[in-house]
């Protein structure tokens, strides 16, 4: 069923009893084309492209709980292109792109917002930075603003712009940037990928994979062998938990990183907000709740929820940057793993067993990347060659020099 | 988390800071005929485990001494705090 107006007025006076569950629960079959390990965003996207731009038949997803129960459904959901090197900012930027057309393309209500993102500058060495990654993103085709503080506070007005720590100088605008309802993005991409003919076969857990001779042949799951040409992993903070099945030692930590959402407020933040020096950032849903987050624990955890600390210093930060948060409460925080990798940037690589492909180490960046990741993996497994937009995410650039470090942190992931 | 230093007694977590894997003890040979893999495996890949998990903290606003802490990456339950030094002697890596 395509959805629209007509539909929705139709069925509002029918008493919506055409609506139809959006995918099948199909049992496994016993051989599939390729098979993707992991019914997250990155996993659905990825079956969704295969399936619609590569012409690809015979997909399977394979996911050990429900669809969009991991980081897809445990992030802040803010979109953005803001990055500043080669190795990234094209990727970003056709990423931001997909987002623009997304409900288009795949006919559902993401509720893709683009209502801008500011990242804060409070210094003259932070200002050069920044003006150097807005150039970086204009050369990339992307759209970057610097703001003064006028303009800033223009649009939000409640900003302590005179923290004597962190007084803002100004700020580093991406107007296209925003947020999106996450947990659309995985039912939509589920959706469209199951009407393309992919299996989206939820509570399957992968157990292992067979291999032989160097090439890999299927996976071992809950519900029996299947076997499968290509096999893609897309499991975001379990990935080194999965591909130790495959004897693979990956250059990634996981780390918690927590996030939290006040009780419904009447519309307040315009836009999303980020405090990089004090370790916040901020935005509000279209329900009411603020949404905000800041650094991760900062320890190897699988826990998925975190420690006082850290909340701490999270809420110290918001109340820095804006004072009015004080009177808010807080209804709920959360925990989500994320894949930290030795130089903050993800990997989308064949592995050196034939047939077993790779898509992780999105450290807490991987919501934004979503269509571009499934579009790029999805390039891969079908073209066994890299987008051309993703050629730097390479398994080898961390034995030969060739990390691809935002922060400029060196191999330290909960410093990425 | 509470650290239970085996020299101060149980500290806030708060007062360290977190380094990684304990196997950055076994800092490989320079000299070997391997040394660029070997570097680059100790460098860069680790076995980031869901369970025990030998790991280097830091008590930075403490004593300053560095510990091998094991804990469990999906409880958070910390078995076994040592001196990173005693671990390092019995390695051999350490005076």
């Amino acid at each position: 069923m395509r959805y629209s107006g007509f539909q929705v007025i139709k069925e509002a006076l029918t008493g919506h009893k055409g609506w139809k569950p959006v995918w099948r629960d199909p049992e496994p079959q016993a051989h599939y084309d390729i098979i993707i390990i992991g019914g997250g965003g990155h996993g659905l996207a990825t079956a969704y492209y295969l399936a619609k731009e590569f012409g690809e038949k015979k997909i399977a997803v394979l996911e050990k709980g429900w669809i969009g129960g991991g980081n897809v459904g445990r992030n802040t959901t803010i979109i953005r292109s803001n990055y500043l090197l080669d190795g990234n900012e094209p990727f970003y930027e056709m990423s931001l792109k997909l987002w623009e057309g997304l409900e288009q393309d795949f006919n559902y209500n993401a509720m893709v917002s683009q209502r801008g993102i500011l990242n804060l500058i409070h210094s003259d060495a932070q200002r050069d930075a920044f003006t150097r990654r807005g150039n970086a993103m204009i050369l990339n085709g992307a759209d970057a603003e610097m703001l003064s503080t006028e303009q800033i506070l223009d649009r939000y007005p409640f900003l302590n712009v005179n923290d004597a720590r962190f007084p803002i100088k100004g700020g580093l605008a991406q107007h296209r940037g925003g947020t999106v309802r996450h947990d659309a993005v995985a039912w939509g991409y589920a959706r469209g990928a199951d009407m393309r003919g992919v299996d989206i076969i939820q509570n399957c857990e992968v157990t292992g994979f067979r291999l032989e001779n160097g090439k890999c042949l299927g996976v071992e799951t809950s519900r029996g062998f299947i076997g499968a040409n290509k096999v893609g992993c897309a499991v975001a903070g379990s990935s080194s938990r999965l591909m130790s099945k495959a004897d693979m030692q990956l250059p990634m930590e996981s780390h918690v990183l927590q996030a939290f959402v006040s009780e419904g407020l009447k519309p307040v933040i315009p836009g999303v907000i980020t405090f990089g020096a004090g370790h916040f950032y901020c935005s509000q849903s279209d329900k009411g709740g603020l949404v905000f987050g800041g650094d991760l624990d900062g320890y190897n955890s699988y826990a998925q929820r975190g420690n006082m600390p850290v909340v701490e210093d999270v809420c110290e930060g918001g109340m820095a940057l804006m004072p009015m948060l004080g009177r808010a409460r807080l209804l709920r925080m959360w925990g989500g793993i994320m894949d930290m990798s030795m130089d903050g940037s993800p990997i989308i690589d064949k592995t050196h067993i034939d047939g077993l492909y790779f898509n992780g180490g999105w450290c807490y960046g991987g919501f934004k990347a979503t269509p571009a990741s499934g579009f790029c993996f999805a390039h891969l497994l079908s073209r066994d060659a890299p987008h051309p937009n993703a050629t730097k995410y390479r398994f080898d650039r961390f034995s030969r020099g060739l990390m691809i470090d935002e922060k400029g942190m060196g191999n330290q992931p909960n410093l990425h | 988390m509470i650290i239970n230093h085996p020299l101060l007694g149980p500290r806030d977590a708060a007062e360290f800071t977190y380094l990684g894997d304990a196997s950055l003890i076994n800092r490989p040979d320079w000299q070997s005929e391997t040394a660029a893999q070997d570097f680059y495996e100790y460098g860069y890949l680790r076995s980031n485990p869901a369970g025990e998990h030998r790991e280097l903290w830091f008590h930075e606003a403490g004593d300053r001494s560095w510990l091998v802490v094991t804990r469990n990456t999906v409880t958070h339950e910390i078995s076994n705090v040592e001196m990173a030094r005693d671990v390092a002697r019995t390695q051999g890596r350490s005076k």
